[in-house]
């Protein structure tokens, strides 16, 4: 397959997760969109790297893919703490900030 | 058609299909198992790309790991909440709207500036070159990233810890 191909699938699967970011209220399900996102410039990153014959775009993606694991579990542990103190995992509801 | 086409073509049906579904299932458990679905998609493809360490590394961290968490997470939630979380999505029409801009103007690029570069011939054994380099020339963020995941660690524990 050509690298068109790969970035082209890499786009969509970038705004599918986009558009989760933006419509879900649950927090959990933002999370969700976001993993998409990720894994779209992951492949991306890996195309590129086997299309240049150039290996710094897969150790690339073996720090991004450690790093969202990371993010996923502190995100998570906050969402858990939210839920705790606000009774609600709604983006809507959480506006404490609000000035 | 060549087997790698259609390959590929499979790949790319599961993985878009699966990503819709995550974004578009209201039963938010349903979404995290067509979540783990795609990541194996996309282990496949990285399979398709010659980067076999990174599939494995993809189905052991992602599909194993962040999988795991995620519906550990909703149990939690859900025992917490006593009942089960629906999620309901809000401005389906502007979500839609800017994502399919986003993607319109991106491939209206790749209109623009076609790639014309071919596929190099694959050059010795790959995992054994990520190995020797992730030890050699990226040393530092590999043991920063050790550094990382045990700050993670701790900021999770102490966030989660019980209420005293």
């Amino acid at each position: 397959m050509t690298l068109q191909a790969y970035l082209t699938l890499a786009a969509m699967l970038f705004c599918i997760g986009l558009f989760g970011v933006m419509t879900r209220r649950n927090t959990i399900g933002i999370l969700l969109g976001i993993e998409l996102m990720l894994n779209a410039v992951n492949i991306n990153l890996v195309a590129f790297s086997r299309f240049s014959g150039d290996l710094g775009g897969i150790i690339f993606t073996l720090f991004t893919i450690s790093i969202t694991v990371a993010e996923v579990a502190v995100g998570l542990a906050i969402v858990i703490v939210i839920f705790r103190v606000r009774r609600t995992v709604d983006a809507d509801h959480l506006d404490l900030l609000r000035g | 058609m060549t087997l790698e086409s259609i390959t590929f073509g499979g790949l790319a049906v599961v993985l878009l299909a699966s990503a819709l579904a995550v974004v578009l299932t209201r039963n938010l458990f349903h979404s995290v198992l067509y979540l783990a679905l795609s990541l194996v998609a996309t282990a496949g493809l990285f399979l398709s790309l010659d980067a076999e360490f990174l599939a494995a590394i993809q189905l052991l961290l992602y599909a194993g790991g962040v999988v795991t968490i995620v519906v550990f997470a909703i149990v939690v939630t859900e025992r917490l909440v006593g009942d089960r979380i629906t999620q309901t999505s809000r401005q389906l029409l502007a979500g839609f709207g800017i994502a399919g801009a986003l993607l319109v103007a991106i491939l209206a690029v790749f209109r623009r500036a076609p790639l014309t570069v071919r596929r190099p011939p694959v050059s010795g054994d790959l995992t054994r070159a990520i190995g020797e380099s992730l030890l050699t020339t990226h040393v530092l963020p590999f043991e920063l990233l050790a550094v990382l995941f045990l700050a993670a660690l701790v900021g999770a524990l102490y966030l989660a810890r019980p209420d005293d």
